[in-house]
């Protein structure tokens, strides 16, 4: 189980604050994360595997600070985009799932082996050789999400995974969260998909405004939109 | 740009780089040439190898197709002010070079082009050349020109939608800033999904830090150990 | 390409602007009504490259257009494609997309702080059309044993066309400019 501690941190882009002063820590295996537009939340959900690097303040994956152990934290957490489409960077399925191993230098056996495993595990074994672009929006989510999960990461931070989602899409993506083993970490407008979390933290103008258990934060958060 | 399945002839079997090789040797032949005759039994041989390759003579017009109505001028052109013979010459030669590099596609694999570019490359890693980032940006643009094209389709529709027709402009300019946009994320994931190599770096010099065996879903012990050397 | 600057970034940047050049090729092709000579709009990807990402990854990513070219995507207007395509009279055009993008990208780098449209414009036209037929006009001549005299007079008709197209470039640089500042960032 990872353990990511917030401390004290601050960002800024130019003269704009998007996060003022974040202390958490992050231990629980369902973690949601919500707030309107322009909260902070998917600035946060950046910082927590070093994609972004706090102005002040500190963010430790398991005691390695990601402003120094870069590489180390993305094998930690791994990161799944909002806009599959931007994430999903090889021509052909199979190529594309193994470009986490790139570095590696396993054997081409051992490579096809996982990739196999990690296609056929969200029913994309029949796409292997195919060209990604010709896959449907709920195939590309789950194709970015094979690509993030065969270097083995022990948590993920989704970043609205369901947004740009048809209902059907959605709900299967909703179920594949549910069932991963991974510690999992989501940003979201999607409050259906949050209902069996652990714990739910409730962003607004870059501060945290609620911590809690769904229900009440939740609550708290419909109540604050209104 | 793909050879059709079950067509492995001899020359789709030839490496790439053989290929090339005798596309270059041919195309400087093919200039030293001066008689039209030569010329057009080059061209007859050319079409002898389509023969082997199993592609049809249609297919080998095809390939010339685009350049037609310039040959027929250059034709006419080179014979009135020239000579019938200089015209001959040229025509045919200009048909001969455009098959002969047009076969060497259609017997090889887009792959197995890129292989070769990246193994040329090799050599001019001193001066600086990384054959890893070219890989890189030749997989990103062939992933991306269907993504593009689509989305001008989409802005092509939307403008025809509002009535502004073909506006270059109106095209050309949402096209580029989603692209823009998209670049910045895109390279995001690339760095977010290599946590184990720098994809525009080397990688050959990273030492190999664990292995990740098919079938342990659970392998979180050896990711503990993967903090330890970064490039070296 | 150089180790030396080419981030993660650039490298997306030079794919891009490769795969919308290839991506422009479905633009249906700007009709000048004076002159009736249809004219792709293509090429302005090549004024555009240089104008919005500067020299060197403007260079790289027409190098990469016509890399992608040489293993046979049909990414040119009219969906041509393949090696054949080097050996045509008009490949000195497609080549010359690499100095053309690196000079317009050079230009805009040097003038960025009082760029305005129309000084982006003088350099889309130095760079897209002055460096561009400086290479494909001889390389026209040699490939078809024609004079350069000759050759440059039946070449020109395509010159109005450009001009329209580095016009387009210099007003859509702009708009990009203000949006998204790509070259002041690095240069």
């Amino acid at each position: 189980m990872t353990t990511i501690e917030v401390k004290g941190v601050h960002q800024r882009f130019d003269t704009f604050e998007a996060l003022r002063g974040i202390d958490l820590t992050l231990a629980e295996r369902r973690i949601g994360i919500v707030g309107s537009n322009g909260s902070g939340k998917s600035t946060f959900a950046r910082l927590l595997n070093g994609l972004l690097v706090p102005t002040s303040g500190q963010v430790l994956v398991d005691g390695l600070d990601t402003a120094r152990s870069g590489k180390a934290v993305r094998r930690k957490v791994g990161f799944v985009f909002q806009n599959p489409d931007n994430q999903i960077v090889f021509p052909v399925v199979e190529e594309d799932v193994a470009f986490g191993l790139k570095g590696l230098k396993l054997p081409a056996a051992q490579r096809g082996a996982l990739v196999e495993e990690v296609l056929d595990r969200y029913g994309l074994g029949p796409f292997r050789q195919h060209p990604s672009h010709t896959l449907s929006g709920g195939q590309k989510q789950l194709l970015a999400l094979a690509g993030v999960l065969i270097t083995r990461p022990d948590c993920v931070v989704f970043d609205e995974p369901t947004t740009l989602l048809d209902l059907r899409n959605a709900r299967h993506v909703t179920k594949v969260i549910e069932e991963m083993e991974e510690t999992v970490i989501v940003v979201t407008h999607d409050l259906q998909l949050l209902k069996e979390f652990d714990r739910i933290i409730v962003f607004d103008e870059g501060r945290v405004i609620a911590d809690d258990e769904p229900g009440a934060a939740l609550a708290r958060y419909v109540e604050r939109m209104q | 740009m793909t050879p059709e399945a079950g067509t492995l002839s001899p020359l789709h079997r030839l490496p790439a780089w053989a290929k090339l090789m005798a596309l270059a040797i041919a195309g400087t032949g093919l200039v030293l040439i001066g008689d039209w005759r030569l010329v057009a039994a080059a061209l007859l041989a050319t079409l002898g190898l389509y023969r082997l390759a199993g592609i049809s003579q249609r297919k080998a017009f095809q390939q010339l197709r685009p350049l037609m109505w310039l040959l027929v001028l250059l034709f006419l052109v080179q014979g009135l002010w020239q000579s019938w013979e200089l015209a001959s010459l040229v025509v045919l030669r200009i048909a001969t070079l455009v098959l002969a590099a047009a076969l060497v596609t259609l017997t090889t694999r887009s792959e197995a082009l890129i292989a070769a570019i990246e193994g040329a490359l090799g050599p001019f890693r001193r001066f600086g050349v990384n054959p890893a980032k070219v890989g890189l940006a030749f997989s990103l643009a062939l992933r991306f020109i269907p993504v593009i094209g689509q989305q001008a389709q989409e802005i092509r529709d939307a403008q025809r939608a509002r009535g502004l027709g073909t506006n270059p402009v109106a095209l050309a300019l949402p096209l580029i800033l989603r692209t823009l946009k998209m670049a910045g994320d895109v390279a995001d994931a690339i760095d977010a999904r290599s946590p184990y190599s720098d994809p525009y770096g080397d990688d050959d010099d990273l030492p190999p830090r664990f292995v990740i065996e098919p079938g342990t879903i659970n392998t979180r012990t050896s990711c503990k150990t993967a903090e330890a050397p970064q490039k070296t | 390409m150089q180790d030396r600057g080419s981030s993660t970034k650039d490298i997306v940047y030079i794919a891009l602007f490769a795969a919308l050049t290839a991506a422009l090729a479905l633009f249906p092709p700007i009709m000048l009504p004076l002159f009736a000579v249809p004219i792709s709009a293509q090429s302005i990807g090549c004024m555009l490259a240089g104008a919005i990402l500067g020299s060197r990854r403007g260079a790289l990513s027409m190098l990469l257009v016509v890399a992608l070219v040489a293993i046979g995507l049909p990414i040119l207007s009219g969906g041509r494609g393949g090696l054949g395509v080097f050996f045509g009279p008009t490949a000195g055009y497609l080549v010359g997309w690499i100095p053309a993008a690196y000079v317009v990208g050079l230009l805009h780098e040097w003038g960025w702080r009082r760029l305005n449209v129309l000084n982006s414009f003088a350099f889309c036209v130095i760079g897209g059309i002055l460096v561009e037929y400086a290479i494909g006009i001889p390389w026209t001549a040699f490939n078809v044993d024609l004079p350069l005299l000759k050759t440059t007079i039946a070449s020109s008709a395509f010159i109005p066309g450009d001009i329209v197209k580095a016009g387009l470039a210099a007003i859509i640089a702009m708009a990009v400019k203000r949006s998204y500042p790509i070259i002041q960032r690095t240069a």
